[in-house]
């Protein structure tokens, strides 16, 4: 078949931002913007969440934890799903910026189911009595945080850094089988922890007061983690050239 | 398939000249499930309640023990290129490994789990089921194990990074096995969790291999 056939119109294809340069002008235009409006949304969401809205009628004032567990439970698993994205794309299409997002998205999203974790614990000392149970949702969560701490150490574990994209997006994709176990464990098995309250299809069983704070904080959450896995992007992208450049310094020099 | 078969002979004709290898997991199978009456104390409740899950977490450690000489062996001597050349997919030859894996390590901790169980006291009503039970599950620690162990081939640290990997993935293995085992010792039905367990092992049998190709496949890159 003949090449040129074949090849993507590189315009319109992904591979657009597989270039650097463009992909640093293009980040560099957004970074801000992104992470301002993250910022604001933070703290419009946690200052109504924390201080206007209503305390619940049997939890009351822990309720407001929600505020930040729930946001971060999001994320948790729709970091684990940006990464498992990724590593189609560095599988499939080899290409070399979803390497690159998945390294930088791994440590983030750690990061964010450890806050999860966290103030899940914090949460259900008041209302459960206890800080830590083994019921169905806890325990994914907290295998889904063992994966990511898999896929850190794994993506740098190797002294050709190709490699260690490679194993990683592997990993990244047999572990994304524990995504839908977290997601229907409440409803499979009749666990401690409370079943969904939002959903797509229907109406969410909660106060507006309180549905409002919840939304905008995870947006605000959610524009945060794309703005820190950006600004971590833009650090490797740079770190890799910066490394190029000192190599070809080294070689000249020899 | 002969060529299947010949890297499966291969395989054990290894193993069983380097019995002092083979036999280390199981040894470390055995020694592990002796400690708990040690630190336990000898105590027949708390044992025989316990005994489903001390068995399985042991024989889950045992199972990780020998992976990362599984493709390590061949990596280092070059002959898992000349294994990718031999025109067998890669795929197929990690199934082949995953294969002798349980062969080599999940045969003999079947067989020593039996008297295991009866000494740390459990229930007689269990014993049968854990056994079963251990089947589809050793396979399927074979299995991920094998596709642990073709992810971290030429990683540095690479046996101390296997663990990680593959323990939280075995999770949901050791949850419906033991669960299976304990049913049965309290004379409950463990059908659910053993057609559950075998579930694992048909999603694991197609994805595993395919999964560790690709590994093996990006390692002699």
């Amino acid at each position: 078949m003949d090449a040129t056939a074949i090849a993507p119109n590189p315009s319109r294809s992904l591979h657009r931002f597989a270039n650097p340069g463009r992909f640093l002008r293009l980040s560099g235009r957004f970074l801000a913007p992104l992470a301002w409006t993250g910022a604001i949304l933070t703290v419009i969401g946690l200052g109504w969440g924390l201080f206007f809205s209503p305390a619940d009628w049997q939890q009351g004032d822990a309720v407001r934890i929600m505020y930040v567990h729930v946001p971060t439970a999001w994320l948790a698993s729709a970091g684990y799903m940006g990464l498992a994205v990724c590593a189609v794309f560095s599988l499939v299409w080899r290409h070399p910026l979803a390497d690159l997002a998945a390294a930088e998205i791994g440590p983030v999203g750690a990061g964010v189911t450890a806050l999860c974790l966290a103030t899940g614990s914090l949460w259900g000392k008041p209302t459960w009595g206890a800080w830590w149970v083994w019921d169905a949702r806890l325990t994914s969560m907290l295998v889904l945080f063992f994966l990511y701490l898999g896929q850190i150490a794994l993506v740098r574990a190797f002294d050709d850094p190709e490699r260690g994209h490679r194993a990683g997006a592997i990993l990244a994709l047999v572990g994304v089988i524990d995504l839908p176990i977290i997601k229907f464990s409440v409803d499979w098995w009749n666990t401690l922890h409370q079943a969904s309250t939002i959903t797509l299809t229907s109406a969410p069983s909660m106060y507006v007061g309180m549905l409002w704070p919840l939304l905008i904080s995870a947006l605000g959450f959610s524009l945060g983690f794309a703005a820190i896995v950006t600004a971590r992007l833009r650090a490797a992208v740079m770190e890799r050239r910066l490394r190029g450049l000192l190599m070809a310094r080294a070689q000249a020099g020899a | 398939m002969a060529r299947f078969l010949a890297l499966l002979a291969r395989e054990w004709r290894l193993s069983v000249r380097h019995g002092g290898d083979t036999l280390a997991a199981l040894l470390f199978f055995v020694l592990a499930a002796s400690l708990f009456p040690l630190a336990i104390g000898p105590s027949p409740e708390t044992l025989g309640r316990i005994a489903p899950g001390i068995i399985w977490v042991c024989a889950l450690l045992a199972a990780i023990l020998p992976l990362d000489r599984l493709f390590g062996a061949d990596f280092e001597d070059g002959s898992l290129d000349q294994l990718l050349l031999s025109g067998l997919p890669p795929p197929a030859i990690a199934a082949a490994k995953a294969c002798a894996h349980f062969l080599v390590t999940g045969l003999p901790l079947l067989l020593a789990a039996g008297p295991l169980a009866v000494m740390l006291r459990m229930p007689p009503a269990g014993i049968p089921i854990l056994l079963v039970g251990l089947v589809p599950g050793t396979m399927t620690l074979s299995l991920l194990g094998s596709a642990g162990a073709a992810i971290v081939l030429g990683a540095r640290r690479g046996a101390v990074l296997l663990p990680l990997l593959v323990l939280p993935l075995a999770a949901p293995v050791l949850i419906f096995g033991t669960a299976a085992a304990s049913a049965a010792a309290d004379g409950l039905a463990a059908r659910p969790a053993l057609l559950l367990l075998t579930a694992l092992l048909l999603i694991a049998l197609p994805l595993c291999p395919l999964a560790a190709g690709a590994a093996l496949r990006s390692a002699a890159e």
